[in-house]
């Protein structure tokens, strides 16, 4: 593994690798001591061209917990607000020696632009509506916490999959994972070649709701409304909420994931989100785990200071 | 300029016989085996493809307003190179080239370079804002003699403009060349919309954007009578379109350009914009349709849409580069390694797809003539059989976006005339 820039790279083996390497950290980031030598000496550049503080924190406390020296790069008030491209970018953080680079950018393939640039590890930590493999990773890696496996287990994705790079590097991680996905959604709002994807499609959450062991609910932003691709917040909460009623017709076992951050009541009732079934507080510690075996299986080997 | 004489020595004649040809005063003087030099340059075409000087109905060459991708004397240097001797130049540029000077300025600019016939084209609306029609008269009234008007890069796509444009210009025996796309079905279009640009996350142009405008817009022209150009066809509906279209006898002809006969859009997942164009590269199944519709005449013409963009604006994400390639100097060759060695077209169909049918869509009188004594001494000598790797920086274009940069493609230009000048020789520009 050289960078991470989509899901699709992992093989079996190595999603694998990495969720046993995760679960390791997070027992080892148990116990008293939280900082780990493993990546000391290492440089990692936070480069966020997209505000997410909670993406750019979980990165940060992963490399830090690992002794890693972190740079946050935000586009906010640096020379890329200044029209810097991003291959100047590059080419600076290249002079600077970084081992890894984590970039979230609003633009797809971002991730594969820079990793052309520079020498050290790319992760994409978010490109667009591309992908999202870290997500997916703590999303694998908290279901298979919760339900023990992934191999055979039935994963409904419901919401915004056009627009979504968490469904995405999802459909295409739990697929490799032997998980069973059905997306959801309305058909504004899902690719038009969805039916080439190693997954199923419905329309309809009540009929797929009974036969879900996980039920992940992605975020509908309000101005695809204005787009057209649904008439109402309203109706749009009516058919694909997960509301009170609609949890109950799911099995007993089944959890409820959302990768945040949620509009309660629109996609989710409050009452579902905070839940014990729900796992959306557990995905936030989760995350600093993956992301810390991401970095290691990326960083460790490679030679400090110029990159590999 | 007119007195250079030259004596081309055993030409293949469109790919057939083998003949010297002597050009004398700007004509083609003489045809035949074993002509005499008579005090002639001799060049040796050695068994070269001879053409007629090749003409692109499509280019942008960038001046006014954005020298630095292009300016008429380096596009027209890059046409050379190419085989052409006539381009007509987009209206595109900033100024829009929708008022009498400017088509004038660019047409003058032409012929201070000459390398090659510059002809403007005009906008058909106000700077190419789609709600007023520019004044078509005085350019086609202006010493560029305009007949090919275009908001290129736009579409019309108000159809009671489009239907006043197509009627007007019939006063002047004008063209309207329309760019089909249809804006709302692609806003924030990013490639052509299917599995590939679902699976990258890039924002999906739908063939049916293009398909639906060319629709309308044949139905349009049948109704008033008008001919109708359509630039850069690139999918497969749009050609069974212009082939129902062209049945039913509507005045309509349409252009593909030599990067939709061979690239496809799965070149898109290295997320590397050289491969950002507008209309996007479509599926191995368009490209085969492309090529059936080039082959049996539903296409009339190749076309380049060279549009040059200087390195800054490819060297970004894709949602941020510019659309558009480079192609006038990798046209020939990717149409011998598309059609011809592919068996679909002979020599004289290329000739007539790239100098013959362009020049009369065009109204050019002196170009895209036979290859025949007294006709005007525009003569491509074309080597089928060299070999070449694409080299982008080499290009006697200010730009480097080339597709096909790095690829390996058949065919040279050995040589370009222009009335008898030699613009290029041996390969090299004059
Ligand atoms: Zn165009």
């Amino acid at each position: 593994m050289r960078h991470l820039l989509s899901a699709g790279d992992l093989t079996l083996d190595e999603a694998t690798l990495v969720l046993d390497t995760a679960k390791e950290l997070a027992q080892v980031g148990g116990r008293s001591v939280k900082k780990l030598p493993t990546l000391r000496g290492r440089t990692v550049v936070n480069l966020f061209y997209e505000d997410s503080t909670r993406t750019r924190i979980s990165f940060e406390a992963a490399a830090k917990r690992m002794s890693a020296d972190v740079i946050n790069f935000s586009a906010k008030g640096s020379s890329v607000s200044k029209g810097e491209s991003l291959k100047d970018t590059a080419l600076t953080l290249q002079a600077m020696g970084a081992d890894g680079v984590v970039i979230r950018h609003s633009a797809s393939g971002a991730a594969h632009r820079l990793a052309e640039w520079v020498d050290g590890a790319v992760v994409n930590a978010g490109d667009g509506t591309h992908e999202h493999p870290t997500q997916a990773l703590l999303d694998a890696y908290t279901i298979r916490e919760r339900m023990g496996r992934l191999d055979g287990l039935r994963v409904a994705v419901v919401g915004d999959i056009r627009h979504s790079r968490v469904a995405r590097s999802n459909v295409l991680l739990l697929n490799t994972l032997g998980a069973e996905v059905t997306l959801v959604a309305p058909p504004t709002l899902l690719p038009v070649s969805v039916r080439t994807w190693p997954c199923s499609v419905s329309y309809d959450l009540d009929e797929v709701l009974p036969k879900s062991d996980v039920v992940m609910m992605l975020r509908v932003q309000a101005e695809r409304m204005n787009a057209a691709f649904f008439p109402t917040a309203r109706e749009y909460s009516r058919r694909y909420g997960l509301d009170g009623d609609r949890f109950a017709r799911m099995p007993d076992h089944a959890i409820v994931m959302h990768p945040g951050p949620m509009i309660r009541g629109m996609e989710i009732s409050a009452e579902v989100a905070d839940s014990p079934r729900s796992t959306i507080v557990e995905q936030v510690a989760n995350g600093v785990s993956v992301r810390m075996a991401v970095l290691y299986l990326l960083l460790s080997g490679s030679g400090s200071g110029t990159g590999n | 300029m007119t007195n250079t004489t030259h004596l081309i020595r055993d030409a293949r004649i469109l790919g057939g016989e083998r003949a010297d040809i002597l050009l004398r005063g700007g004509r083609i003087e003489a045809i035949g085996p074993g002509l005499a030099a008579d005090g002639a340059q001799v060049v040796d075409a050695a068994g070269a493809v001879a053409l007629p000087g090749l003409v692109d109905l499509h280019t942008h060459l960038r001046e006014p307003g954005r020298e630095d991708a292009e300016t008429v004397a380096t596009g027209s240097r890059s046409a050379a190179m190419g085989g052409y001797t006539a381009v007509f130049a987009m209206a595109n540029t900033d100024p829009v080239a929708d008022t009498a000077g400017v088509v004038e300025q660019v047409w003058r600019l032409g012929r201070e370079a000459g390398h090659c016939d510059v002809h403007p084209v005009g906008a058909v609306t106000r700077g190419l804002g789609g709600e007023h029609l520019a004044e078509l008269g005085a350019m086609a009234d202006s010493a560029a003699g305009v007949r090919v008007f275009s908001d290129d890069g736009m579409c019309v796509s108000d159809a009671l403009l489009m239907r006043r444009a197509l009627e007007y210009v019939k006063a002047f025996d004008g063209v309207v060349a329309q760019h089909a796309q249809e804006p709302r079905l692609t806003e924030g279009a990013q490639m052509n919309e299917g599995v590939v640009s679902d699976r990258l996350g890039l924002a999906g142009w739908p063939a049916v954007a293009e398909e639906a405008v060319i629709a309308r817009d044949c139905l349009l022209a049948e109704h008033v009578g008008s001919r109708l150009h359509i630039c850069h066809v690139s999918t497969k509906g749009s050609v069974q379109i212009i082939r129902w279209a062209k049945s039913r006898g509507c005045d309509v002809t349409a252009e593909v350009t030599p990067h939709h006969l061979l690239l496809t859009d799965d070149l898109a997942e290295s997320y590397d914009p050289i491969y950002k164009v507008n209309p996007p590269l479509r599926t191995a199944e368009d490209v085969e349709a492309l090529r059936e519709g080039l082959a049996d005449g539903t296409i009339d013409v190749v076309a380049t849409d060279h549009a040059p963009h200087p390195s800054e604006a490819k060297e970004t994400e894709w949602c941020h580069a510019a659309m558009g390639m480079l192609g006038l100097e990798t046209a020939l060759s990717v149409v011998q390694h598309t059609m011809v060695d592919t068996g679909l077209l002979d020599w004289a169909g290329v000739a007539r797809r790239m100098s013959e049918t362009p020049a009369r869509i065009g109204r050019l009188t002196g170009q895209g003539r036979p290859l025949a004594v007294g006709e005007p001494a525009n003569v491509t000598l074309y080597d089928t059989s060299a070999e070449r790797v694409v080299d982008a920086a080499a290009m006697a274009s200010k730009s480097m976006n080339s597709p096909f940069n790095g690829m390996t493609l058949p065919g040279r230009v050995a040589a370009t005339f222009l009335r008898g000048v030699p613009t290029v020789l041996d390969g090299k520009i004059q």
